[in-house]
């Protein structure tokens, strides 16, 4: 089966044809333009092999990310960095390809994080691995976390293997008044201090605290934070952004700055999340105000949703690694054929 | 005859004559790193004080096409340091300063020759600490570190070197400034970071790095079980981690370790004991009781045949020393000792060890083992004597079987020493040439002329088919006068 998937990119290679590697298709909006034909990794899918004793799980590209979800549960393990969705077809590629990571990111640790192995199909159809199954491994450079992110311009990410965790025995999650900056004061505070924090974000006045751990320890944390205990599902909201913040026409910027920058002075709505290091922003702000503004705190805005991406979905690139980028490119793929344009230019 | 040298005379121009030594008693100190048993002088030693003079070291050399070997503190184990004799080996031993510690951010901004150790050190006033603690962390650099991808015996719960750099910056090897990640989360483009750490000197030289720091818990404490054979405890630490419980260490030793480790330390362990265990919990007092509880009871159904729990702080550390100064006891029982670094998945632990066991039998040599067992990484410790030839060649062969045997199991031959001169050969075992030949790509992609660190790591083609003969031969290496280890 990876043969023929090898195959048919070696043959899309040869006649230079662009290849839209796709999965569920729920994250077509990341990105820029997409370009070239529809290659579906729905068909390659499964898991390869999950031993909860050595928390890890090696599954092909094509998996449903709820399945594999709800198989690590019945375990009581989870993925550690609480992917986003965006919609029941997510797979597991599209996932490690878009490499987003959901509200634990703070605490647990980004996507590229849990990334311990990669199958991957090369721009001349060759299939190479990289990392492995086990927890440490520093042989050769570290392709895996390399191709996690880079929105399948590299490769087909055919299998991957990540690491796990146990499920939180407790969660609890709280809700406090703060105006923007007493809360990222607070979020920052907290997390310099021995609390089981897994989750922040801030909107509108309103601070809103997961604590996730053993019982005894989310109890006692809950204590020192306050605020009320909220019940509703908040965080899935936050996580698939079904949340009324993200809804409207308006473009969706994402702006990843340090977590202790001052409240960002730009037109239309704000969300935070990540402790302070996640803004995100609903504005039809000029978007080299946006890009300025996250740059003068050393950050970098994305333009996650919108009509109009003209202005290029990321932060450009300073020419050396635009450089790097280039070469890392056609030494995965050679012909381009990989979602060429969807990350940058050059990419 | 040193100072002749073309590329001397050019360094001459902006470096002090103190930055720049190419006599021989100037430069036997830095002929080898912690893998002694490879040694070579570099044609010149160059030791900038500063980024702009490491950028015209990069650009000169690179005008003269000489090649260039970063060092930090020496004490890696895989020879990634060892210079060449047509090269530069640039020390970045004068890169000490701490710049920035912001204790809100929980950011620590260094350069690379700063000592792991007092990263935690400073940071303690504010109740925070680096997380990454490798054995040697009094001595090594976070350079070293980040080029090695260097882990550390609480790296199950807290990850390694990686998961703990938010961002580095440094040059390429034509003097152009690099800056990859930073303090905002999920820089723009391919993760590039990733790929800079553990990339053992060959993309480009780090000037400065940035580190996460993490809230220190509240209390730790530890278990040190003892158990009647080794299998035994390698199925317990399996329970540990199915039972929902990641420990803040997890360690294994066996009875040679132990008593190597005991005369010399005095840990307290039970020599009695085929093998211990030492299981840490962290967090708030609460939380560590309630889970020390657990384990206790998960050891003692797999099998425990004692349990001491640290009661305080001194006993905790005490319980650690040993483990911490695994090696240095070795090398106190014997004339040399090779350490491996091979990585398993846990469930293949039981095999590994009878394996290993029997390759001490069929070479006539000893092999303590401790191990990171929370994370399945090995540390076989071959005893030898390097001054008799025979010895030595066992070793070889020994190591290269124990190592070709993790990669059988589905790991890996090294899960944080780092390939450097040491492990090359493995690696033609454990990639195929097409993997190999992308590896060469990525290199390639940062440093096109292959002046960086050349011959470390990545194991040229031809390299591997002369491995490829050697191995068909029944592991009967020819010349084996030659250093290959």
């Amino acid at each position: 089966m990876i043969e023929s998937l090898a195959d048919s990119i070696r043959e899309a290679a040869a006649r230079h044809r662009p290849l839209r590697l796709r999965g569920g298709g729920t994250k077509d909006f990341y990105g820029n333009a997409l370009r070239g034909e529809v290659f579906d990794t729905r068909g390659y899918s499964g898991i390869v092999a999950y031993e909860p004793t050595e928390l890890v799980v090696t599954a092909r590209c094509g998996t449903s990310l709820s399945e594999l979800e709800k198989k690590l549960e019945a375990n009581g393990q989870c993925l550690p960095f609480e992917p986003p969705h965006f919609g029941p077809g997510a797979t597991l590629g599209g996932c490690v390809a878009a490499g987003l990571s959901g509200p634990r990111r703070a605490s647990a640790g980004a996507l590229r994080d849990f990334v311990l192995g990669v199958k991957l199909i090369d721009g001349r159809g060759q299939a190479l691995s990289f990392g492995g199954q086990v927890m440490k491994n520093v042989a050769g450079y570290d392709v895996s976390r390399l191709v996690a992110g880079s929105l399948g311009t590299l490769g087909l990410i055919a299998e991957v293997s990540l690491k796990l965790a146990p499920k939180p025995q407790a969660e609890s999650t709280l809700r406090l008044e703060a105006p923007q900056a007493r809360a990222l004061e607070l979020m920052n505070r907290w997390a310099g201090q021995p609390l089981p924090v897994s989750a922040t974000a801030w909107h509108e006045g309103e601070l809103t605290v997961r604590l996730s751990g053993s019982a005894a320890g989310v109890r006692a944390a809950a204590e020192g934070i306050g605020g009320a205990a909220l019940d509703e599902p908040f965080w899935r909201g936050i996580r698939e952004q079904s949340h009324a913040f993200f809804s409207g026409p308006k473009p969706l910027w994402r702006l990843s700055v340090p977590s202790t920058s001052p409240p960002l002075e730009l037109q239309g709505r704000q969300l935070i999340e990540w402790g302070g290091a996640l803004r995100w922003l609903k504005s039809s702000e000029d978007p080299k105000t946006v890009r300025a503004a996250a740059k003068r705190c050393n950050g970098h805005a994305t333009l996650f949703r919108a009509p109009d991406k003209a202005a290029g979905c990321f932060s450009p690139l300073e020419p050396v690694l635009a450089r790097v980028h280039g070469q890392l490119k056609s030494a995965f793929d050679p012909a381009g054929i990989f979602n060429p344009g969807r990350m940058y230019p050059e990419a | 005859m040193g100072a002749a040298l073309p590329v001397v005379r050019a360094l001459r121009e902006f470096l002090p004559e103190r930055a720049i030594l190419h006599e021989e008693e100037d430069t036997r100190p830095y002929e080898c790193d912690g893998l002694t048993a490879y040694r070579q002088l570099p044609m010149v030693v160059a030791l900038p004080e500063t980024e702009e003079q490491v950028r015209r070291i990069l650009q000169t050399c690179s005008a003269l096409k000489i090649p260039v070997v970063p060092r930090g503190a020496g004490t890696g184990l895989s020879g990634g340091a060892l210079p060449l004799g047509d090269g530069v080996l640039l020390s970045m031993a004068k890169f000490m300063r701490v710049l920035r510690i912001d204790p809100l951010a929980r950011v620590a901004v260094v350069q690379p020759g700063v000592r792991n150790a007092v990263v935690s050190e400073l940071s303690a006033p504010f109740g925070l600490y680096y997380a990454p603690d490798p054995s040697s962390q009094i001595a090594c650099t976070i350079g070293g570190n980040v080029s090695e991808n260097s882990g550390g015996v609480h790296c199950l719960k807290y990850g390694l070197t990686l998961h703990n750099v938010l961002g580095v910056r440094g040059f390429t090897i034509d003097g152009e400034p690099l800056q990859l990640g930073g303090e905002a989360p999920d820089a723009p483009g391919y993760d590039l970071l990733a790929l800079a750490v553990g990339s053992e000197g060959m993309l480009f030289v780090l000037t400065e790095v940035t580190l996460k720091l993490l809230p220190k818990p509240q209390c730790a404490r530890v278990i040190m079980a003892s158990f009647g054979d080794v299998e035994k405890a390698g199925a317990a630490v399996a329970d540990v981690i199915a039972a929902g419980i990641v420990p803040a260490g997890l360690e294994m030793m066996d009875r040679p370790a132990t008593q190597a480790v005991e005369q010399f330390v005095h840990a307290g362990y039970d020599l009695e004991a085929a093998a211990i265990l030492l299981c840490e919990s962290d967090g708030t007092p609460e939380e560590v009781e309630d889970e020390i509880a657990r384990m206790q009871t998960l050891l003692a159904h797999a099998g425990a045949t004692r349990m001491t729990v640290s009661r305080d702080e001194a006993e905790r550390l005490r319980f650690w020393s040993g483990r911490k100064a695994a090696f240095p006891a070795v090398g106190r029982i014997s004339p040399d000792y090779y350490c491996m670094d091979g990585t398993i998945p846990r469930k293949r632990l039981g095999e590994v060890l009878r394996f290993i066991a029997a390759l001490e039998k069929k070479y006539g040599l000893r092999c303590p083992n401790v191990f990171h067992a929370g994370d399945g990484n090995l540390h076989p410790l071959i005893l030898f004597d390097a001054n008799n030839a025979d010895e030595l060649h066992r070793t070889e062969l020994f190591a290269g079987e124990v190592l070709e045997k993790c990669v059988e199991v589905g790991g890996t031959i090294t899960g944080e020493h780092g390939v450097g001169v040491e492990k090359i050969n493995q690696m033609c075992v454990q990639f195929r040439p097409t993997e190999l030949e992308l590896f060469r790509a990525v290199k390639r992609a940062f440093d096109p002329q292959g002046l960086l660190n050349p011959g470390k790591a990545v194991p040229t083609l031809a390299r591997c088919s002369e491995y490829g003969r050697m191995r068909v031969h029944g592991g009967q290496l020819p010349h084996p006068e030659l250093p290959r280890f």
